[in-house]
């Protein structure tokens, strides 16, 4: 399922007064089985952006192709693109609607039109794969915690088995440990089924920790498309996009100011410590 | 865009015209006063036409569009037509322009047709312009400032001002809820264009469900907020926004006067 977008442009409301260019020119693809994540300001156009990748908003200039498929092209059949791109929105437990937990999970695979038997069985599988018990399948989406609907929106997108998987903050609200769960959750899932995820972010620290492939944006323009390391690097223009590095990242920034034999980017909390201690010991044997 | 975005109510269109800068309480009487104006006067083309002229100055002054305003007549179409068709079969006034089979046209009733069709016309780009030059908030203050002697005898002006104020506020929220549940709904497949009547009624579950929902939290959360800083009512409540009238709004009232009184003069004096 590669999508490719080619000078993508999108622009809101056009032609009235309240016009607004929320896409310039993006050129971006993703390869099978990549974990991506995007990372940008409020309103620098991720969301838009992401829903450019199933067919929910359609480019104003430029194309957009899917696994092979032009979605602005006559005729095409988006809803089988919807199900093989899913897409989980911000906020998504507000999209709950079934009586049952289980009957909120089922309605993307019935649309589909996969068979009953089939159905029930995707719904236990999803529910685990977000780490719900399956006790909480014959109650109502609405007696549960905040973090718990999220998962079960989660587990209704993810119950349609599709092979790209789009996550719009998906741990945005939520608490630290709620957060940590979800995101562990997601990586296995990419790890086992080997699906493409692409997550956008406002978290430097999960994105860092979690993502091969980093996408930053800003005025819905690319500026920069690398590994989360080498886009790391360039702390100081990150913050002029109104972005910032992992608090990792900034004490070893902070320590090679102050002329410590540090490297620049540390992704994870433990990188940074052994980067600490191995100039620590330096520092020692020099002196 | 979107179907959703297109759906705007009291269509404002903002601007610094002097037209916009008027008093809302003016430009709200005023569009009575026009009403008023255009049922007591004879219907005649003299008296339309000047009307019709202080109206097409307005609009001008207020730099709105004119195919913009001329849009707002569109859901009158039917009635209009309607309203001219009646009149030139129904009217047996004045010399028989030509008979089709049982049907006879005589000119008093093309007359009296297009003179009605004009007067609709009149009516509706006097509120259109109120409508497009006023801020719905601001409106709502001037609703309040003209409900407010009815208070007297029961009539709670301050709350339903509130309330309206309320419900435009979350008109586009509610709708960017919409549209945004439904783009999460149609990620995960559902359909809601196709099918029959009962089909496509069902679909609309998935959408309705979880909008009267999150209404229902907004409501909660809104009172909640409101009492939290005190809110107790209109009584003894100023007002942020204080309505000031100016010299524009004394100039305005004097053209309208004016033009009024020449309607009427030529209406009834002539």
């Amino acid at each position: 399922m590669p999508i490719k977008l080619e000078q993508v442009d999108f622009v809101y409301a056009g032609g009235s007064p309240f016009e607004r260019a929320a896409l310039k020119g993006i050129n971006l693809s993703f390869l099978d089985g990549e974990f991506v994540g995007i990372i940008g300001q409020t309103g620098s156009g991720k969301s838009t952006l992401v829903q450019m990748l199933n067919g929910l908003l359609k480019p104003t200039r430029g194309t957009v192709t899917v696994n092979g498929l032009v979605t602005t092209a006559k005729g095409v059949k988006l809803k089988s693109l919807r199900q093989e791109v899913g897409l989980v929105f911000q906020f998504a437990e507000y999209q709950l609607f079934a009586e049952t937990v289980a009957a909120d999970v089922a309605f993307g695979p019935e649309n589909q039109g996969v068979p009953a038997s089939e159905i029930a069985e995707r719904v236990d599988q999803a529910l685990l794969n977000v780490g719900l018990p399956l006790e909480i399948k014959e109650r109502s989406p609405f007696e549960l915690s905040g973090g718990q609907m999220r998962r079960v929106a989660i587990a209704g997108v993810l119950a349609m088995n599709p092979k790209v998987l789009i996550l719009d903050e998906p741990t945005a609200g939520l608490d630290p440990r709620g957060r940590d769960e979800i995101l562990s959750r997601i990586r296995e899932l990419h790890r086992q089924r080997g699906i493409t995820v692409i997550l956008v972010s406002h978290s430097m620290e999960d994105v860092a920790r979690l993502v091969d492939r980093l996408v930053v944006i800003h005025g819905g323009q690319i500026v920069y498309d690398a590994t989360p390391r080498e886009v790391f690097a360039h702390g100081s223009s990150l913050k002029t996009y109104g972005l910032g590095v992992p608090q990792a990242t900034e004490v070893l920034g902070l320590l090679k100011a102050k002329g410590w034999a540090v490297p620049e980017v540390a992704l994870t909390l433990d990188e940074a410590r052994q980067a600490i201690v191995r100039a620590y010991q330096l520092r020692r044997e020099l002196a | 865009m979107s179907m959703m975005q297109q759906i705007t109510l009291g269509q404002y269109l903002p601007g610094k015209s002097v037209v916009h800068r008027l008093d809302p309480r003016t430009k709200l009487l005023m569009a009575f006063g026009f009403i008023m104006v255009l049922f007591i006067i004879t219907a005649g083309w003299v008296e339309y036409g000047i009307l019709g002229l202080a109206a097409l100055l307005i609009i001008y002054t207020a730099k709105l569009p004119l195919g913009m305003v001329l849009r707002g007549l569109r859901p009158i179409l039917i009635i209009l037509s309607l309203t001219i068709v009646l009149h030139i079969f129904s009217t047996r006034t004045g010399t028989l322009l030509f008979r089709l089979w049982f049907l006879e046209v005589y000119s008093g009733g093309v007359n009296q047709g297009f003179l009605l069709a004009a007067r609709l016309v009149l009516l509706v780009l006097s509120t259109s312009v109120l409508t497009l030059t006023t801020s719905p908030i601001a409106l709502t203050d001037a609703i309040e400032f003209v409900l407010k002697p009815f208070k007297r005898i029961g009539l709670p002006a301050h709350e339903l001002a509130m309330m309206m104020t309320i419900a435009l506020r979350f008109i586009p929220t509610l709708i960017e809820e919409a549209e945004r549940i439904m783009k999460a709904q149609l990620a995960r497949g559902a359909d809601f264009e196709s099918g029959g009547l009962i089909k496509r009624a069902k679909s609309l579950l998935p959408l309705l469900v979880p909008l009267f929902i999150s209404a229902f939290r907004r409501a909660d959360e809104l009172a909640m907020a409101m009492e939290a800083r005190c809110y107790r009512g209109g009584d003894g409540r100023t007002k942020f926004k204080v309505l000031r009238y100016t010299k524009l709004d004394f100039y305005a009232w004097t053209c309208f006067v004016a033009v009024s009184a020449l309607a009427f003069y030529v209406s009834y004096a002539l």
